[in-house]
């Protein structure tokens, strides 16, 4: 095949896949994005009350101030969501309330808690201590590198 | 915030950042991962901006409890850390503030792992 | 011998002996759940992993498949088998169990007739007496390994397909038998651009009706020669899609073509999505439901078109479409070949 030949072919495979792409536009089901949002609203809100619940109790059962409680009412939380991942539901809360359970810390310790039960059967060391950032890992780096370069960036301009 | 309002506000916002997530999943090709990823992001960013703050205060654990609030957190010890060491405070005090959150989710999982196993 | 482009013709018309399907529990819960000859209630098949599960439900298909022919597994000559899983372990780990000559296949989830297409080679040109043919899927291995964690919160989408848990085997051989495989046409790596892992049966369809329309043009027939063609996994999205591709070549199915993924799954079985994939959905359907409808007289041929998509986590990642495959497999009850089974 000659080079004509191929730079046809490539074009002729080009128009092609376009065509295609528009001829699917009308023929696949979109994604329910109202009912999943409407879902969601519902699903984080709750989500949200329920730590504003913990740290409440923080506030005053325990004497912890606004701000210092924030700290137990996360770790609650998430043991929360390391139990309910354990016991099998909190997939399928996923599936009905879509960010509404990713978006909450919740959802960081499932994907972190999903992995580690996920890969058990490889062994405590290469199976769960290796993959168990599977999922969260790029929160956790993204998160540090913006840390860092918004922190840079207030420490240049606005100077702490 | 105080009182009954408290819990609303909570509600109200926590879930409408929950709204942004699901609209980034459903109306883009951005997967859960490269969501979680740009709201982590744009809670650091709000917080340089000193906007993260004043939405805790008046959206309590609306704030805190999404995955947004562990940008802010990072920025803040990043930040503490400058004001007493000065640029180099920008490596050392990232994880100060928000050490609770990883080291639960660390302990916590693994914990899991040892008590129960997927069930598919 | 070959016919055509992409056909193989097959004289000696290897006969189906026996088959052997065994599926988990949401396949034993769907609308053809009596008809497997296994169904277990337990997806870890009592195991200590999903992989070993899933080795399992293969080994138990083939012990099913060759019992019911009548045969001892040292009778069979050859294996020809795989699955979705790197390497394909769990076909590869059931022959260690069988103790047989080995041939491992992969084409994803076109993999069944696949290995169905070269069995009957094997047999027709004289270099294997007994041949079992088949594959296996497993739900969680599958997610585990392409997609989550199987306890990870994920939403799917309406366009998701549910990887079906199951093992489907087929003996082939020369003898007696109201079955029998008088062609294949092997597919070509078809790419029309899809890139989303939530649109397979759209990216699939394409090779599914490039496969159809050669396999009519190489052997002549035409969509009236078949009681019904089944695809493997194209499932509710892609099965319309395929419907008016084939309109668009002048081949006129109408509801001869049916999918194996579609009939899979009941429509109250929410987490099927758009319906079955995987290896195992193919042949479990094909053995355990198509092919009895030859065999109480009810069709006299059947074209199944078993569909793959040709993709990993690695090219998927590096932002690549997805390239896909379909193999078919021309079923025929014995009247059928006696009788016009020679291609024009």
């Amino acid at each position: 095949m000659g080079p004509e030949e191929v730079a046809l072919l490539s074009v002729k495979m080009a128009s092609d896949k376009a065509r295609y792409k528009s001829f699917l536009k009308t023929r696949q089901p979109g994604k329910p994005w109202v009912r999943n949002s409407i879902r969601a609203f519902f699903a984080g809100g709750s989500v949200c009350l329920v730590g504003q619940g913990v740290q409440e109790t923080f506030v005053h059962l325990f004497h912890y101030s606004e701000k210092t409680a924030g700290n137990p009412t996360v770790a609650i939380m998430i043991l929360i969501s390391a139990l309910l991942t354990g016991i099998g539901v909190y997939d399928r809360f996923g599936q009905w309330a879509g960010a509404g359970s990713s978006v909450p810390v919740t959802g960081f310790a499932n994907s972190i808690t999903s992995a580690a039960l996920e890969h058990k059967t490889e062994g405590y060391v290469a199976g769960v201590g290796a993959n168990m950032f599977k999922v969260a890992g790029p929160v956790i780096v993204f998160g540090v590198v913006a840390a860092f370069f918004v922190g840079l960036a207030r420490y240049l301009f606005v100077n702490g | 915030m105080t009182g009954v309002w408290l819990f609303v506000s909570a509600f109200v916002v926590g879930g409408l950042i929950c709204v942004v997530g699901q609209l980034l999943m459903d109306l883009t090709k951005l997967t859960p991962a490269h969501v979680m990823t740009v709201l982590v992001v744009s809670g650091a960013v709000l917080d340089g901006l000193g906007l993260y703050d004043p939405l805790i205060r008046f959206a309590g654990a609306g704030a805190t409890v999404p995955i947004t609030s562990f940008g802010n957190a990072l920025v803040d010890g990043a930040i503490a850390d400058t004001r007493q060491y000065g640029i180099l405070g920008l490596i050392t005090g990232i994880f100060e503030v928000t050490s609770a959150g990883i080291s639960a989710a660390i302990l916590f999982g693994f914990l899991a792992s040892l008590a129960f196993r997927a069930r598919g | 011998m070959q016919i055509g482009d992409q056909t193989w013709h097959f004289p000696s018309q290897p006969r189906v002996l026996s088959t052997g399907t065994a599926v988990g529990p949401m396949e034993g819960a769907g609308p053809l759940g009596d008809s497997f000859d296994l169904v277990y209630a337990d997806a870890y098949m009592g195991q200590s992993s999903w992989e070993k599960a899933e080795r399992t439900l293969f080994e138990l298909a083939q012990d099913h498949a060759v019992r019911q022919a009548g045969l001892s597994m040292e009778a069979i000559d050859l294996i020809v088998s795989g699955d979705l899983l790197p390497q394909n372990i769990s076909s590869n780990f059931a022959a260690r169990t069988a103790g047989r000559p080995l041939i491992g296949v992969f084409s994803a989830c076109a993999t069944s007739m696949e290995a169905v297409a070269q069995a009957a080679l094997f047999i027709d040109s004289g270099f294997a007496h007994y041949v079992l043919a088949g594959a296996v899927s497993h739900n969680s291995t599958a997610e585990r390994t392409f997609r989550y964690p199987t306890e990870y919160g994920a939403q799917k989408p309406p366009s998701a397909h549910c990887t079906v848990t199951g093992a489907g085997a087929v003996v082939l051989g020369r003898g007696e038998a109201r079955i029998g495989v008088s062609f294949a046409t092997i597919g070509k790596v078809v790419d029309f651009g899809v890139s989303s892992p939530w649109e397979m049966g759209a990216a699939m369809a394409p090779a599914a009706v490039a496969t159809i329309v050669a396999h009519l043009k190489d052997t002549g027939r035409t969509v009236a020669d078949y009681d019904a063609i089944a695809t493997g996994d194209l499932a509710r999205v892609g099965l319309p899609i395929a419907r008016e591709l084939l309109a668009e070549q002048g081949v006129d199915v109408g509801s001869r073509l049916q999918d194996c993924g579609v009939l899979m799954y009941g429509a109250d079985q929410k987490e099927a999505f758009s319906g079955g994939s995987g290896p195992g959905c193919c042949p479990c359907v094909t053995f355990a439901h198509l092919l009895p409808k030859i065999a109480s007289g009810q069709w006299r041929r059947v074209l199944v078109v078993a569909t793959g998509a040709l993709l990993s986590a690695v090219s998927a990642g590096q932002g690549e479409t997805i390239p896909c495959i379909a193999h078919a497999v021309s079923f025929e009850s014995v009247d059928a070949l006696t009788q016009g089974g020679e291609p024009s």
